[in-house]
């Protein structure tokens, strides 16, 4: 395709918000409409717990990203990106609107406190995480593999875990 | 492994699962009760530990091979007679790496990976992949590709549901539900296969709208499907619903509150057989919902009964829905006329060459998504199906995550099976209707 055909802007897709929007003090992007909370992993429990207290009842997802071959550029000031991510989903029911928290977890200490006093129903999702990326859940009542087998090494989804291939063998030309 | 601190001494298991697996009681100490049995109630540690029963209890596997558990799910089951104390759910047995496969197909590619995931309920994942997909690409669709998939999703719903109904009768052992179950669901995949060409994984919902416009006469061919289920259903209620033994086997089973299945992250039927009221077609619209006509069925109890019940009557609604996709399926493109992601029509190629290219091009290098995150999420039959995104501005995914409804319901396993009976068991796994494929990923 050519150049005309390009990707749109994606300024035409962030909303511009005049002044830094925060929640309970911490800052807030915005993405297609959707809240994202950018918070701390020491602050993380917390706010959910307030956030659970308020409306956010119900925790949907909670997910990894490992962000090894690209580093985040959509943080706002005074987040750090770091390699990997854990990306929580809550929803309000009252509100009719899902809010997005995004942790940075750092790649030679990859570890954030659980969850699961707040929400149990992370349990699941915790351990997928850290099965996935090998992030720690401090506090987890059951960190185990949940999807691989247990003697399995390494972690699938970071970027550094290669797909499975057979690698190819090639005979050495001969004469060469 | 890291965070468990099971006792060293631990004597080797049946199976290489290890830890994975449910602990004998003498060895889980009242952490690990506390999370199987009382976490949502909210009961202290010590509580937990000295809930133990006087007796001897047993631990037996049910699954990964028992016909009743849908797939490959493994429950491990602690026996006191034949009282149901502890369950833990054991999954992965299904696990193909289909987030990690995702992020090395491109964005066109990427509907035939998803469309596996939830195989009961294609239509569905492809639907919320597409609209994770829209949002990063800043799309606007026609107003009939938005009909072609809302009619979609209904009609997948309709089986899907059919397809719970005649597990659900088998698994009670209601054989003649099994094989009614079975024959609805199958015509309405024939419609399915009539619309798409294939009887599942259709690969049909695409980026900027449908693979293909619906096909001549599919009026007359929906709406003698719809016509034909009001009295099936019908004929349910005499087989089923009214029926004592059924009700014995379902009311009462299998119980959990509001706040539970908040708590546990469930969605779908099992949340509204609570009686909380929570549906994304009604609550969080996308496609053209907000258009169309329908209820949202609740229950009361939030046993297997209200589950089944649900089900049952999500079938009309859908059918409601048909109707009036029948009726009011608006005229004009069925994907967006933009070049970036729809390749030009087929007659087009045989005449120009640029669009041979173009056709090309698109199909082996697929269309630069802008750089961004999105989570798009549907209601499927089982509850919220979300697809997170995160785009690098390349042709393929940086990080596909699907939440997977199925995944997340059966955290309530535990807390549905305690202090039940064993023969109740399969009725609550059935209840809670996971799909495997959806499970494991």
């Amino acid at each position: 395709m050519s150049d005309t055909n390009a990707a749109p802007a994606p300024e035409a897709a962030n909303e511009v918000v005049p002044e830094p929007e925060t929640l309970h003090g911490h800052p807030v992007t915005r993405y297609f409409g959707q809240r994202v909370v950018h918070v701390g992993r020491t602050e993380l429990v917390g706010l959910v717990r307030t956030l659970r207290d308020e409306q956010w009842v119900q925790c949907l997802d909670l997910c990894g990203v490992d962000y090894l071959a690209h580093l985040q550029s959509d943080l706002p000031a005074g987040i750090a990106p770091e390699r990997f991510e854990v990306v929580v989903t809550l929803i309000s029911h009252a509100a009719r609107e899902r809010l997005r928290i995004r942790v940075q977890v750092p790649a030679d200490d990859p570890s954030v406190p659980t969850l699961f006093e707040v929400h149990p129903g992370t349990e699941a999702m915790e351990r997928e995480v850290f099965d996935m990326f090998g992030i720690t859940f401090e506090g987890h009542p059951d960190l185990t593999r949940i999807l691989m087998p247990e003697d399995w090494e390494g972690h699938p989804l970071r970027k550094d875990y290669g797909i499975g291939r057979i690698p190819v063998q090639f005979k050495e030309a001969p004469g060469a | 492994m890291t965070a468990t601190d099971a006792p060293t001494d631990a004597p080797t298991h049946l199976t290489g699962e290890g830890d994975q697996e449910m602990a004998p009681r003498a060895m889980a100490g009242g952490a690990e009760v506390l999370r199987e049995v009382g976490s949502v109630l909210r009961i202290s540690e010590a509580e937990a530990a000295a809930d133990a029963p006087d007796a001897e209890t047993t631990i037996i596997n049910m699954g990964p091979q028992h016909p009743s558990t849908h797939g490959v799910l493994r429950l491990m089951l602690e026996l006191d007679g034949e009282t149901v104390l502890r369950t833990k759910p054991v999954i992965g047995y299904l696990h193909t790496g289909m987030e990690k496969t995702g992020e090395t197909l491109t964005y066109l590619q990427g509907g035939t990976n998803v469309t596996r995931m939830d195989y009961a309920s294609p239509i569905f994942n492809e639907l919320a992949f597409c609209l994770a997909a829209e949002e990063l690409l800043g799309l606007e669709l026609p107003p009939r590709a938005v009909w072609i998939r809302m009619l979609m999703s209904e009609l997948n719903r309709i089986t899907s549901h059919f397809l719970f109904l005649a597990t659900n009768g088998m698994d009670l052992g209601s054989t003649s539900m099994m094989i009614y179950g079975w024959r609805e669901r199958e015509e309405g995949l024939r419609i399915l296969e009539m619309i798409t060409g294939l009887r599942m994984n259709h690969n049909f919902i695409r980026i900027g709208g449908s693979a293909a416009d619906l096909p001549d006469g599919w009026q007359e061919r929906l709406g003698t499907y719809l016509e034909s289920i009001p009295p099936r259903l019908e004929e349910y209620g005499v087989l089923m619903t009214n029926q004592p033994i059924w009700r014995d086997r379902l009311q009462g089973v299998g119980v959990i509150s509001t706040e539970e299945a908040l708590a546990l992250g469930a969605t779908g039927p099992i949340l509204r057989s609570t009686g909380y009221a929570w549906d994304l077609r009604r609550d969080l619209p996308y496609l053209a919902y907000d258009e169309v006509d329908f209820d949202v069925i609740i229950g009361s109890y939030g046993d297997c009964f209200d589950r089944y019940a649900i089900r049952l009557n999500e079938i009309s609604e859908s059918v409601r829905i048909l109707w009036q996709c029948i009726e009011r399926l608006p005229e004009g493109d069925y994907r967006i006329q933009d070049k970036k992601v729809t390749p030009p029509p087929r007659a087009r190629i045989d005449e120009s060459m640029e669009a041979l290219i173009h056709h090309f091009k698109l199909f082996t290098e697929g269309f630069k998504v802008p750089e961004g995150e999105a989570y798009a999420a549907v209601e499927s039959p089982r509850g919220e199906l979300g697809v997170y995104l995160v785009s690098d501005g390349s042709a393929t995914p940086y990080r596909m995550h699907v939440r997977g409804p199925s995944f997340v319901n059966l955290q309530t396993l535990p807390h549905l099976m305690r202090g039940g009976q064993i023969a109740d068991a399969v009725a609550i796994i059935s209840s809670v209707d996971p799909i495997m494929g959806e499970v494991d990923r």
